[in-house]
């Protein structure tokens, strides 16, 4: 049970990175502009109610990609606005990706003062 | 003023963007086998977060990204996550692993430049947008739920 859900968020995920790579490979797309681009269609496809059955079905190989950072964006969205109503439009998506991205600010910033940069090579 | 020579290495480049079918195989399945091993990685702490931890089904996710996000910005100060983007590509960057690793990476490179200006601002050079249009995006999608009265 545990590996065919392993299985399935292997190959879910694996098919949205494998999308990403066709993406820098066959356009001039630059890697800003695709990150972008994930979390804006993951708002729209959240929005419109057809990443939800991706994210019951693969788990993490949904969430984990950016589109379901954009998925949960929309969705905090809709939910806030349930509680608070136009005002939630505002408020819902920072605070439902809130941990995510302060936990990346915080940690960054501990590493930069801890750690020096490595070599590019 | 003698012509450039052609070096091997330059000829090898010009091999390699010759032949762009089979790099690109390459490159898609790479992203796709890292890709993947990520959000199996995080299926396989969501279930032990879910059944050993025991932590409630709503916060698994939250968990799951904040795991993956500091495991993302320990591997890139460590210099391993850029080594293995190198090879994955994608695979690396649409994860929110990559999220972080942008974030993290920026924040050590600008180092030099400051706490403030370095490290404070360029972090979100690559984050910045992303959270920007994803933001602005999302609130737009409440307006025009709001607008069709779908909420």
């Amino acid at each position: 049970m545990l590996l065919v859900q392993l299985l399935k968020a292997f190959v879910v995920g694996g098919i949205i990175c494998a999308i990403g790579q066709v993406l820098i490979d066959y356009t001039k797309l630059t890697p800003a502009r695709i990150l972008v681009s994930f979390v804006v269609l993951g708002v729209v496809l959240g929005g419109i109610g057809l990443y939800q059955p991706l994210i019951d079905f693969a788990g993490s190989g949904a969430s984990v990609p950016l589109l379901g950072f954009g998925a949960l964006l929309a969705r905090g969205v809709r939910e806030a606005m349930a509680e608070k109503g136009l005002l939630g439009a505002l408020s819902g998506g920072l605070t439902a990706t809130a941990a995510g991205i302060t936990a990346a600010m915080v940690l960054s910033m501990l590493a930069a003062l801890i750690f020096k940069p490595g070599d590019k090579s | 003023m003698p012509s450039p020579t052609l070096k091997n290495k330059d000829y090898d480049y010009m091999v390699k963007k010759a032949t762009p079918n089979t790099k690109s195989a390459k490159n898609i399945s790479a992203a796709f086998l890292v890709g993947g091993a990520i959000c199996a990685l995080g299926e396989l702490m969501g279930y032990l977060y879910r059944e050993k931890v025991g932590l409630p089904e709503d916060i698994v996710p939250t968990a799951v990204s904040i795991t993956l996000v500091g495991l993302s910005i320990l591997l890139t100060a460590l210099n391993v996550y850029d080594n293995l983007a190198k090879f994955a590509g994608a695979g690396t960057l649409v994860p929110i692993t990559g999220f972080a690793n942008a974030m993290s990476s920026a924040a050590l490179e600008f180092k030099s430049e400051g706490l403030v200006l370095g490290v404070g601002a360029k972090m979100f050079i690559i984050a910045g947008p992303v959270i920007v249009y994803g933001v602005v995006a999302s609130v737009l999608y409440g307006l025009v739920i709001f607008a069709l009265g779908l909420y």
